[in-house]
């Protein structure tokens, strides 16, 4: 069985999802146990793999990495499911944010729409495939996966605002579907291959005219992951269409901006070693990142609604992530992936957190009100207007929500004692170690964002939260608590922080040590010269 | 033929990016089709472009006059993937008309100078 764990966390959200396809929407709690099931047995699967089992004879296990040949055919010839630390930790990130948004949103915003549990599934099974998969044109399927998922959710609960917004998002990233595939055709057609090991093998040996052709498909790989990453000046699309999008969806889609930086990483460090690509060699990537970061704190300190904030504080943190990835060396790796776990659990709560404290408003409500009539839900007990909600409500709503923002402005912002500021602190420190003026423009960019987005959180937060005419909204238990996993989460990882720094610098010591990728992926360097 | 075959794409490609960058949503959804044709027609003729070739080797063809399969296969995944989501992007398409009551891309009109 343990031979086939890489290959479950695609398999389980697919037979969810179709399972879920098939029942009845009427049925909500058997849809809602099973879909909470498959996404605990997700969580399990991913923290397995990170523990990683030792010992078991079939699964070749070199240095960490688990390679799945599927059908079994070996890595040239087949597609296969790669498993390194990276990729582990991703994979317990969505699957613990995909858990925490699921209940969230079968409170109530699963029944603003048709469908959300389904599409829920095959959006982590997109996500899951992504993470996982060794092959470029594999990762392309797993792309379209997510994203066919993701033009659903984001559309979920209809409104003028959602479908406009949704257009926008679709059209961008079909045309980002046909770069990659551009891409994708342009190195098979070199180096006659879509392993990402063999390409990374055989890019050295390719002829000098034809390494041009090569470093030009490899530039419009990262310009695709740079769309989904939301870097300047690819990143107009995002705050409308997060702010736009139902909670739960947008908490989830604190992820989405992610795995464009996953891909980056991965082909940074694949096919960026000793003779890199002219896309990953020099300083453009940082400088990206540090525009990124002078836009989304602009953009911050001129937000006026709550969620479109939430939408720009995405953008920072992908901004600062761009950044330290760029940065020249790769000190900054470990603790650039401690931040971006503690960015996307506290941007994911405070999506989910923005809705709770804006619900009693009358834009807010909007939406909920259009798709509440459209979908013909009953007055009285399930409609989300009435003051007697179904489920049990938590008492001191006010309170909770007011510690929850703080807790979360504070995470997101980088101030101790929590998660956010170990990261920065971490960051800074690395970025430190190699002085010098990139390093000094590092530490500005973080420090200067990091202050407007604490400028921009605690004003919106007086507003919120401060407003004597706003009636206290009614909390369940089923939405409040999500939140306040995530938030407890962060303060985890700031206890753990020694620990947690210490693996993720080792999980990014693998992930530079592209060689000991390619051999676990082809064992045997047969055919190719030396 | 590996002229025509790129000055087809060509074509393709850029009519699709014009129409891509017109403000009425349908003569988007025009373009992003010339433009995935233009995609597919290249992924195909990354494979090298031959005539007469079989793509799956059998006993008596030599090992020149064979045709790359697996771009082909490729081909077949992206038109499959991109009908879908064409599709899919139909529907949104006459949903924010149906909202909106236009067919701009934007929702509304621009004004008028």
């Amino acid at each position: 069985m343990s031979t086939h764990l890489p290959i479950l966390p695609v398999l389980l959200p697919l037979l969810a999802g179709a399972l879920l396809l098939l029942m009845r929407e009427s049925g909500h709690g058997a849809r809602a146990l099973l879909a909470v099931l498959a996404t605990l047995a997700q969580l399990g699967v991913a923290l397995l793999l990170v523990a990683g089992t030792p010992g078991s004879p079939d699964t070749p296990t070199s240095a960490g990495i688990r390679v799945y040949a599927l059908g079994g055919w070996p890595a040239p010839f087949g597609i296969v499911l790669v498993v390194d630390r990276l990729a582990g930790f991703m994979l317990s990130l969505t699957a613990i944010l995909g858990l925490a948004a699921m209940i969230y949103a079968l409170a109530r915003w699963e029944r603003a729409g048709s469908h959300f549990l389904p599409l829920f599934q095959f959006l982590l099974m997109g996500l899951n495939g992504a993470f996982l998969t060794g092959d470029l044109f594999n990762l392309f399927v797993f792309f379209e996966i997510l994203l066919a998922a993701s033009y659903g959710l984001a559309l979920h609960g209809s409104g003028r605002m959602r479908v406009r917004a949704g257009l926008h998002y679709i059209v961008i990233n079909l045309v980002a579907s046909l770069v990659f595939l551009i891409a994708a055709a342009l190195i098979y057609g070199l180096t006659g291959t879509l392993n990402m090991a063999e390409v990374a093998q055989r890019m050295p040996q390719l002829d000098a005219d034809l390494r041009g052709l090569f470093d030009l498909a490899v530039f419009l790989l990262g310009l695709v992951f740079l769309v989904k990453a939301a870097a300047w000046p690819l990143n107009f699309w995002l705050p409308a269409t997060y702010a736009a999008a139902a909670a739960p969806v947008g908490g989830v889609f604190a992820l989405l901006t992610k795995v464009g930086i996953y891909g980056l990483l991965r082909i940074s460090t694949l096919f960026g070693q000793d003779a890199a690509p002219a896309p990953f060699q020099g300083e453009w990537l940082f400088h990206f990142g540090l525009i990124t970061l002078a836009v989304a704190s602009l953009g911050v300190l001129s937000v006026q609604k709550l969620d479109r904030l939430a939408g720009f504080m995405i953008l920072l943190s992908s901004g600062l992530l761009l950044a330290a990835f760029g940065f020249s060396g790769t000190r900054l790796t470990g603790p650039g992936l401690y931040y971006l776990a503690s960015s996307v659990l506290g941007g994911g709560a405070l999506f989910m957190l923005v809705e709770l404290a804006e619900r009693n408003r009358v834009p807010g409500n909007d939406f909920l009100a259009v798709s509440a009539e459209a979908f013909g839900l009953p007055d009285g007990e399930e409609s989300p207007l009435a003051e007697e909600t179904a489920g049990v409500a938590i008492p001191a709503a006010m309170a909770f929500l007011g510690l929850a923002f703080i807790t979360c402005a504070v995470v997101l912002a980088g101030l101790p004692p929590f998660s956010g500021f170990v990261a920065k602190f971490a960051l800074l420190r690395a970025a430190l170690m190699t002085p010098g003026p990139q390093a000094w423009l590092f530490f500005a960019a973080l420090l200067l964002s990091g202050l407007a987005g604490l400028i921009a959180l605690s004003r919106l937060g007086i507003r919120v939260f401060w407003d004597r005419e706003r009636p206290v909204p009614r909390l369940q238990l089923l939405e409040a608590g999500p939140v306040a996993a995530l938030l407890l989460l962060c303060m985890l990882l700031a206890f753990g922080a020694g620990p947690a720094l210490v693996w993720f610098e080792t999980a990014a010591t693998a992930l530079h040590d592209s060689g000991t990728y390619i051999r676990a992926v082809l064992p045997t360097d047969a055919g190719v010269p030396p | 033929m590996e002229v025509i075959f790129s000055m087809a794409i060509g074509v393709l490609a850029g009519a699709g990016i014009y129409l891509l960058l017109r403000p009425r949503s349908f003569q988007v959804i025009m373009g992003l089709s010339l433009l995935s044709y233009a995609v597919n027609l290249f992924i195909f003729g990354m494979g090298r472009l031959a005539t007469g070739a079989v793509p799956v080797l059998n006993g008596g063809v030599e090992g020149a006059t064979y045709t790359d399969p697996v771009p082909q296969a490729l081909v077949l995944t992206a038109i499959v993937i991109g009908f879908a989501v064409t599709a899919l992007f139909l529907v949104v398409l006459l949903a924010a008309r149906g909202l909106a009551g236009t067919d701009h891309v934007d929702s509304h009109e621009p004004e008028q100078e």
